[in-house]
Parts: structure tokens; sequence; C-alpha cells
């Protein structure tokens, strides 16, 4: 079953023709991903070959929609484009957009985010800045590496891109149904909360490992969702205890200020909810494993 | 980036927002001529980033050229807040009647932008979202629609603006909103707003913060940086187009991603505590691609840094593979001692995920002899602080 992203999911690419797009398209499609296009309206019409594997260009989103059924798209293109590369996916409805760009203006994400709004939120969004997502030995949408780990039955949700990578790998022997990376920037499409709540629904997944980091109050606000909606067990990793206020830590979405969006605020408001919060990423492994052991 | 007072001003002067005559000096001599530009008095405020300088004695009236000289004087050089004081704005005075609150700003929560408002400006308004909630007005704006009329209008009446300013106050917002989208700001906020003595409405006093992903379409931005008050290690760093950050301790860190690096400082600071106290020098995210150059410039930040003792490299290789960034750290450091750099610093090295067993292989070959390899990333952190502890 996995969440979000399963085999059945018809994957392209808007950017597949610039560096990063083809890079990443080769490697998705290594892992398996049925990658069925890509889209430049400069190149349509033509195909890319990716060592044997022929994926043609389409004008746009809607051109490529109607040609081959895709569901899922993932974005590479420059930030300047971003937004409109967004704003074009929404308009054809498809039903899952992942924005792997990073360095995109807060204000064109505001834009796109009220504009799925407004078309009635038939497009999920993952990202901006953020890895994809990965349901490992079905389909891989963005840049984590497939080789880390198997499918499992861990369910994992992770703001930061390295430490979703280092999570897989501490508990890679385990295997995880589905890992989504939704990126650290101040305004993200898809929330721990929309994960958690599909992790809760989904009878492949048993556990469920959320990686949050100062800034916000996204880790707190699920916190009381989990206290709410969620039955199944809940471990919780967060970084940036020693951060200090005011100063950016990389993410956009990663600084202090004041007494909100602290580490230790998001640790006990998880705590609160029965959520085991570890001090560093193998110690909230250590916790997953005892979690799963009963 | 946060901006001074002066370039808020200038930024509101440049969207039509009403403000005051103003000008920045840094000399006091200055003050004279443009006391006598602005009529024969000024207010001389000190531009500093930091709330509170009213009360340090950081904003003096001036009666005439010859007193806004002897004020500028008292204040430029003052410490405020740990903040010292290089320029003051003179100001045209004004006679102010009454004072409010304005501000946009973005709200995560519902990821949209937000207005706030009060007619009880002129103070703290934290105390006042604290203590009387009910006297702040917040309205959520849609990212499409922006502040239209109707939208300002509905500000204005949320926070309950007098009659007689309320269509002022409308056009002063909708202007507002100009500086906040145009100028790809994350908040604008002017306290005081106020209404003055002839019945106009003037943004006495601003605050913007600038979104630096937005430069690409900014080029004008990149002048308002306050490049005097950046830590010169920052200042190379950025050169460098490095994501560093200086902080107050001892171990060097250098990590890929930005959740990775921040998890690195946290169990540094941990294993600090069995260490004397040892805690992390700095913040470096190389990035997903850790090439032997940024791996190289990364470096020579470091070790340039008096305060560092050891340094912790942890890497997770995911699309970088492990034995790139092997490669990278043996030929930054040839590269470093081929510049005549003095390395004398250990290195702590964790190489875990994509090809780690090559890279870990890479530098137990090349044998440097202030590198050691960890496997893990809490051993590693241990004898980066132990290491740092012991120098």
């Amino acid at each position: 079953m996995a969440i979000f992203l399963t085999k059945e999911s018809k994957v392209i690419v808007q950017g597949m023709t610039g560096s990063e797009g083809q890079k990443h398209t080769r490697r998705m499609l290594a892992s398996g991903t049925n990658i069925v296009g890509g889209v430049n309206p400069r190149k349509a019409g033509t195909t890319v070959d990716f060592d044997g594997t022929e994926v043609p260009v389409f004008g746009g989103v809607k051109e490529a929609i109607e040609a081959t059924g895709a569901d899922v798209t993932v974005i590479f293109v420059p930030e300047k484009f971003t937004k409109s590369a967004v704003i074009e996916a929404i308009d054809a409805e498809i039903p899952l957009a992942v924005v792997i760009t990073e360095g995109i203006a807060v204000h064109d994400t505001a834009e796109f985010w009220a504009y799925a709004g407004k078309k009635g939120n038939k497009t999920r969004i993952v990202g901006p800045n953020c890895p994809g997502l990965i349901t490992p030995g079905q389909s891989n949408a963005g840049i984590i590496p497939a080789d880390i780990t198997n499918s499992g039955r861990i369910g994992l949700v992770s703001k930061s891109g390295t430490l979703t990578y280092q999570m897989m790998y501490e508990l890679r022997d385990l295997g995880f149904s589905t890992c989504v990376g939704i990126g650290g920037d101040p305004i993200i499409g898809t929330t721990h909360i929309d994960a958690l709540q599909a992790f809760e629904a989904d009878p492949d997944t048993d556990l469920i490992v959320m990686i949050g980091e100062i800034g916000g109050d996204a880790e707190e606000r699920a916190a009381d969702f989990i206290k709410a909606n969620v039955t199944k067990p809940v471990v919780g990793y967060v970084a940036g205890f020693t951060a200090p206020e005011g100063k950016t830590m990389g993410h956009a979405g990663a600084i202090v200020s004041g007494s909100s969006g602290t580490a230790q605020a998001k640790k006990e408001a998880l705590e609160a909810a029965g959520v085991k919060v570890g001090k560093t990423p193998s110690e909230t492994a250590r916790l997953a494993r005892e979690v799963l052991a009963g | 980036m946060d901006l001074f007072e002066y370039q808020a001003r200038d930024l509101f002067a440049k969207h039509d927002v009403p403000v005051l005559a103003g000008e920045v000096i840094d000399t006091p001599e200055a003050a004279r001529e443009v006391t006598e530009r602005l009529g024969g008095r000024a207010v001389v405020k000190a531009q500093v980033k930091v709330g509170g300088r009213g009360k340090a004695g950081g904003v003096k009236l001036a009666s005439d050229p010859a007193d806004a000289v002897a004020k500028a004087e008292a204040i430029l050089g003052m410490d405020i807040k740990g903040h010292t004081v290089h320029k003051v704005m003179l100001a045209q005075t004004a006679d102010i009647v009454d004072e409010y609150y304005v501000s946009f700003l973005l709200d995560r929560t519902n990821r949209t932008f937000l207005a706030m408002a009060s007619v009880e400006g002129g103070v703290d308004i934290e105390e006042v979202a604290a203590t009387k909630p009910e006297a702040l007005a917040k309205v959520a704006v849609d990212a499409v629609d922006g502040v239209t009329e109707a939208k300002a209008r509905e500000i204005v009446e949320a926070a309950k603006f007098p009659a007689e300013i309320v269509d002022q106050v409308v056009a002063a917002l909708q202007k507002l909103w100009d500086v906040f989208v145009k100028e790809d700001a994350l908040l604008v906020e002017v306290n005081p707003l106020v209404k003055t003595g002839d019945g106009r409405i003037v943004a006495l006093d601003g605050k913007v913060s600038l979104d630096a992903n937005a430069e690409f379409r900014q080029p004008d931005h990149a002048a308002l940086e306050d490049k005097a008050a950046a830590d010169p290690l920052e200042a190379a760093a950025k050169a460098k187009n490095l994501n560093y950050v200086k902080l107050d301790g001892q171990v060097g860190i250098i990590g890929n991603g930005a959740g990775l690096v921040m998890s690195t400082l946290d169990v540094v600071a941990y294993a600090g505590e069995k260490h004397s106290g040892v805690k992390p020098a700095n913040f470096l995210d190389i990035g997903g691609g850790a090439s032997a150059e940024v791996m190289a410039n990364g470096l020579e930040i470091i070790l340039g840094d008096p305060d560092v003792r050891s340094v912790f490299v942890n890497v997770f290789g995911g699309i970088t593979s492990c034995d790139a960034v092997a490669n990278g750290i043996v030929q930054a450091l040839e590269l470093l001692k081929s510049k005549g750099e003095d390395v004398n610093k250990p290195l702590v090295v964790r190489l875990d995920g994509n090809n780690a067993e090559l890279g870990r292989k890479i530098l137990t070959d090349a044998a440097h002899p202030l590198v050691q390899q960890v496997d893990t990333m809490d051993g590693a952190a241990d004898k980066a602080a132990e290491l740092a502890a012991a120098k």
C-alpha cells in the first residue's frame, strides 16, 4: 500500500532536460520508478535516452497527462520558474506535485499555495526545497537515494533531507513503507500532519518516525494531532537544540525566534502527546527498535 | 535580511508611503547642514537593528543645528544592547497627536500572509499582544488576491481606527502592501504610524525584513547589506557561497545538509558536556555535492577560525558518494598545504551511506597524520570533543 506513491504511480519530470533533472531522472529510473515523460515546451516532441529507456518530452503538464495518464510530477526547474511550473501542475490537476527546487522566494511559495487552495486543493504538493518521497521497492519521486534500505513497516516523515537518509540508514535492516521529505521552508505543501494522517490509515505502516527541526510550530501542531488522531506508535527527533536564537541555520525555516519554535518546546509538546523523542538520531533509532519489539 | 530604519524609510518613500524627510549620517559634523535642510530642528535617531533604543537614550530632539551636532556626537558610538551605533538618522520633527501600529508578515502556521493593526501604537507590540490581545487586530491576507482597497478597509475596521483617518490609513496600507510584495519582504512593520497635528498620517518608524531567496529578482537588495557588521569569517564564507554561521565553541563542524549539520551541533554539544564543556564552533553546510573544492573552501574557513581546536567532518553520502567526499578531504588538505596554510588541527571524519567503505579506505590509505576516522556520528562527536578539550 504505502502512502502517496506506489508502483502504480506514473511519474513525469518538469525540468527533465536540465542537468539536475537528467541526473535524477536517470536515478529514479534505475530504482524502478515508472517515468512516463518529461516536460519542456522548447523540446516538445523529442525524446531523451536514459541508458536505453526513451522518455518522451511534452510541451506541458496537461499534454503529458493526456498522453500518458501521469499522476505524479517531480519539479526540478530553476527557482525563478518554479512558481509557474507548480501553477501549471495545479491547473492540470495532477494528483501529486513534488517540488525539489530549493531557494524559492517565500512570496512565490505563498502564491502557489494560495492558488492551489483556490483550485480546490486537487493537487497534493510536497515541498518545496525537499528531497521528495520514496516507497522502497516500488517508486521514487525525487532525490532520496534508493539503495539505503528496502521495503518495511516504518513510515518516515522529515523536514530535513540528509536526516531522512541518516534515519533510513540507522533502521536499514527494518525497512520503510514510505519516506516523505516535506522540506524545511517557511511555507510547505504537505505537512507532518498530512503524512501522519496517511500513515495512520496505511495498513502497511506499523510505526511512524517523525523528524522535525527548529522554527515555526509545525511539530507542536503535529503533537496535538497525534494526541487526538494517531493510534500507531510515533517516535520523534528534533534537530537544533543548540542553535542560537535569531540565526538562520541553512533551511530558510530553521530560525529560532523568541520562546516558540525551540527544539526543547517541540520535544516537550511531542512527549506530552505520548511520542518517544530521541536526543540524537541514533537514540531515536534505538527507541524505534524498542517500540517495534514491543 | 533585517534593514536599518533609514533603509526601511527609503523603501517606504520609494513606494509612496507617507514618511517624514530624513537623512542618514555617520559623522557629527554632517548634522549641521542636514538639520538646516530639515528646517532648523531634527530628531536624531540611532540606527541599530535592535528594539528599545529610545529608552537607551538613542533618540534625541535637537532644537537647532548646533544642538544636532552635539546630539549626534553623543549618540554615535553609543552601545545599545551590544550594538554599536555607526549611523544616525536626522528626521524632520513632527507634532504627534496619536500613535498606531500596522504590519504585514508571513504567517507560517496558516501558510499565508497576515496583517496586524492596532490603535495602540508607539509601544512594544508584543506587550499589547500579550496583555490586551483584543487591541491587536489580525487579518489573514490571501497571497494571490493581496491587499485590495476592500481588504485594507477590513483591516482598518477590525482595528477600529477613528473615522476621520480611515481613508488615509486604507491608502497607506495599500502602499505598504506594495513594499511587502514588490520588495519581497517577510516583514513590513510601522510602529508608530502617527497622526500629526495637521491631520496627516505618517510612517514615523519602520522595520523591514527582506527574503534573501528573492535576490535573483531584487538586484538592489545586495547594496542594503550591512557589511561592516558581518563577522569576518561569515563574510569570507559568504564570498565563497558557503552556508556558514559562526558560533562560540571550539569544535569546527562541516557536514552536508542543514538538518544533519544542526543535528551534528547538538551531538557535539552533548559530547562536550563530558569533555570540559567544549561546544560547536560553527554551522557549515556544504550541501549535497561535496566536491574537493567546496571541501577545501570549507576547511579553509574553519581552520582559519582561531577558536577552533578540532574539526568534525560529518557526511552522510546520499547523492554524493563517500569516496568523492574522501577524495575531497585528501585533496583539500593538499591544496591548503600547497597554499602555505598551516594545517595543524586534528580532523575527525565520519562517513556513512553511499560508498562509505570505499571512502573510508581512501582516507586510511592516505594516512594523513591529522585525520582520524570514527564510524558512528556519536563516536566521532565524542572524539572531536575530546581532542578539542585536550588541546
